[in-house]
């Protein structure tokens, strides 16, 4: 069996003697779209926080490519490779939009003082480079002709792109969605559905997701996790879940 | 309505009155060992009623008077000035011309300005350090004085304990005062907004303090006098060589001595310094530190997830603004031959502070007005010495009503992707 790109096991979360998350279960495979679900308040996105470093999780273990990462600092963990966007969108607003791809690369550029003061050879080289990054990602994600635009001012469902695009630059292996719907119209739905799977199938990255658009979750994933009231209720191929008597008692309540 | 207008008016008026009555109606003077009460002449009471009147209209007839200025047109700086591509043109021009024009300015006017200018090229470099860690890293500092203390002492100390010259303190002191901004910014950076301000004002009396009370290192409240003058590869600008065998500047020259060759020096050096630090910001705000400076300041959670380290670059804005007020304290000291710990009072991390905010957050140009405006505004009110800070106040008032952003509110060089 090929090895798990992210495993997570026993994860639990307590605030104070609120348990947020309880002992949750999560494999992820390379290439493989994963989603979560579960109601409003399920705990869903401290499940993420849990894995992006934001929250320190009070038990289990997170496997990241074979290695512990639960208890690493936030910038540690996307550094590895873990990138996520956040339920409400994050931009430099007042910044460009190809100056958030280039931030996003802080840590690909050389950095180095003098190097930046003296214009180096490789200082240049770098910065040439993250440039045809960013421009590459903004073409994938149809912004490229939006570039030198204040990020602020782009419609809504361009900053939720233009967001992903600012995580795939890191170059990533799992990326983690956190509701990457919410807001759009249809027309955008669908658009957001095809790059996802474009994410996996050409870019061989993995995805994690966090959807209440159960069109968008059961067209596209792979596996799907379902938690209530951070605990984890199911999981299994969309076949599974909606024909799982547990899930339709925790969405719809019990006759 | 009206009726609400008129009683906010009689209330301006009332503490205009009980303001100017304190401050200008009633004067104490010492009689013997008692102190007695004096009335001020009519004339003055006239002008205090005058003033009473003015705000008393002012008040009742406000939403008329911003209806004048609003109708009033604006000035168009954009038909003023040439078009963007002549002007990036004429740039290059512009500035050569501004830079000459610095450098020969000195020889053509009085001792006193050119002293007065090096004092506003020093509040220059300090508004600009400051800048860089409130205006682009969005950090509020308010003990930022303490940086250019460390600086000032660290060449009056080197110099007097070691006799070293003011061009090898000049790199070590800026070293020095960035790692004191290193040690003082690492356990204080997690803290925000008003907590770091209130430990960095914390910070920037304890420096004061230490230097009060070191009085065996210090100098204590006597400070230190007779710091050596910077030289010009070794040439003294003093009327006789302090050393023997060494040679003065008018000595080396065959020219007669005046003690205005030191006064322009001074200006000289402060002119370089301003040049390189200006520099130096410019390239920092198009690295990618720069960038992230800013980024960090419009979303730090954002920055987090993508990677960045926050507290590095936090520190390194920090650090780098410490050692600009390295450098201003250093040539501080070489050009006052004297410091004390009265020279690092809060006050003036407060009119640094003012510089920034007045200038406008982050902008250069806007920093640099600001410094001239707030060291030549007292100079030329020399008068009113009394009411300077009363003139601050009024300044800032103004400010905020016309120009809430500063003087010239910042705009950042944006990166370009080409097509």
């Amino acid at each position: 069996m090929s090895q798990l790109l992210l495993d997570v096991n026993g994860l639990t979360m307590r605030f104070g003697g609120l348990v947020a998350v309880n002992k949750v279960n999560l494999a992820v495979k390379n290439r493989q779209i994963v989603s979560i679900i579960g109601p409003n308040g399920a705990g869903k996105t401290t499940v993420f926080n849990c894995l992006s470093g934001f929250y320190i999780p009070s038990e289990g273990s997170v496997m990241f490519n074979g290695g512990e990462i639960a208890g690493m600092k936030d910038f540690q963990i996307s550094r590895q490779g873990l990138v996520r966007t956040f339920q409400h969108v994050r931009l430099f607003s007042k910044m460009t939009v190809i100056e958030n791809m280039l931030v996003a690369q802080h840590r690909h550029l050389n950095t180095s003082l003098l190097a930046g003061l003296f214009k180096t050879g490789s200082y240049k080289r770098l910065e040439q480079e993250a440039m045809d990054r960013a421009a590459y990602w903004l073409k994938q994600v149809d912004l490229l002709e939006f570039a030198n635009r204040e990020a602020g001012n782009l419609a809504y469902g361009q900053q939720r792109r233009l967001e992903i695009a600012r995580c795939m630059v890191t170059q990533p292996e799992l990326l983690l969605l956190d509701e990457p719907a919410a807001g759009l119209n249809p027309n955008e739905t669908k658009e957001l559905d095809e790059l996802i799977i474009r994410l996996r199938d050409e870019h061989e990255i993995s995805v994690l997701l966090i959807e209440h658009d159960m069109g968008l979750v059961m067209g596209i994933s792979d596996h799907i996790y379902v938690i209530a009231q951070g605990t984890p209720l199911a999981d299994g191929t969309a076949d599974e879940i909606k024909n799982n008597d547990d899930v339709i008692k925790a969405y719809l309540g019990e006759e | 309505m009206q009726n609400s207008k008129f009683l906010s008016a009689i209330f301006a008026a009332g503490v205009t009155f009980v303001l100017a009555c304190l401050m200008l109606g009633v004067k104490l003077n010492t009689e013997g060992t008692t102190l007695q009460v004096e009335g001020a002449s009519t004339e003055q009471w006239t002008w205090i009623g005058l003033g009473i009147a003015v705000v008393f209209l002012s008040q009742l007839f406000s939403a008329q008077i911003d209806a004048f200025f609003s109708g009033l047109p604006k000035p168009q700086l954009a038909k003023v000035l040439p078009e963007a591509s002549v002007m990036a043109r004429l740039k290059p021009w512009l500035l050569a011309a501004l830079i000459v024009g610095m450098l020969v300015w000195p020889f053509m006017v009085s001792r006193g300005s050119v002293d007065l200018a090096t004092l506003t090229l020093i509040y220059i470099m300090l508004g600009l350090g400051l800048n860089i860690v409130v205006g682009l890293a969005g950090l509020l500092d308010l003990g930022f004085v303490a940086f250019y203390a460390v600086g000032a002492y660290t060449y009056a100390l080197l110099s007097m304990y070691f006799g070293l010259s003011f061009w090898i303190c000049l790199p070590l002191a800026a070293a020095l005062a960035a790692l004191f901004g290193f040690i003082l910014g690492f356990p204080v950076l997690r803290l925000r907004g008003d907590y770091l301000a209130i430990v960095t004002l914390g910070f920037g009396e304890i420096i004061r303090i230490l230097l009060n009370n070191w009085t065996a290192v210090t100098g204590g409240p006597n400070g230190i006098s007779g710091i050596a003058k910077p030289t010009l590869f070794g040439l003294e600008f003093t009327r006789r060589a302090k050393e023997e065998g060494a040679m003065t500047f008018h000595e080396f020259f065959g020219i007669s001595y005046s003690s205005s060759y030191k006064v322009i020096f001074l200006y000289l050096i402060a002119v370089v310094l301003v040049i390189f630090v200006i520099y130096l910001i410019n390239r920092l705000m198009r690295m990618p530190i720069g960038r992230a400076w800013e980024a960090l300041r419009e979303d730090e959670i954002a920055c987090r997830s993508l990677g960045l380290n926050r507290t590095a670059i936090k520190l390194s804005a920090f650090t780098i603004g410490a050692s600009t007020a390295g450098f201003a304290g250093s040539f501080f000291a070489a050009r006052q031959g004297f410091i004390s710990p009265e020279s690092f009072i809060f006050i003036e991390s407060a009119i640094i502070l003012a510089i920034v905010v007045l200038g406008g957050m982050g902008s250069q140009i806007g920093v640099i007005l600001a410094a001239i405006v707030m060291t030549i505004l007292p100079e030329l009110a020399r008068e009113f010495s009394e009411y300077r800070m009363l003139l601050f106040g009024l300044l800032m008032v103004i400010m905020m009503r016309w120009r809430p952003e500063g003087l010239v509110p910042m705009k950042r060089p944006h990166l370009e992707l080409k097509q």
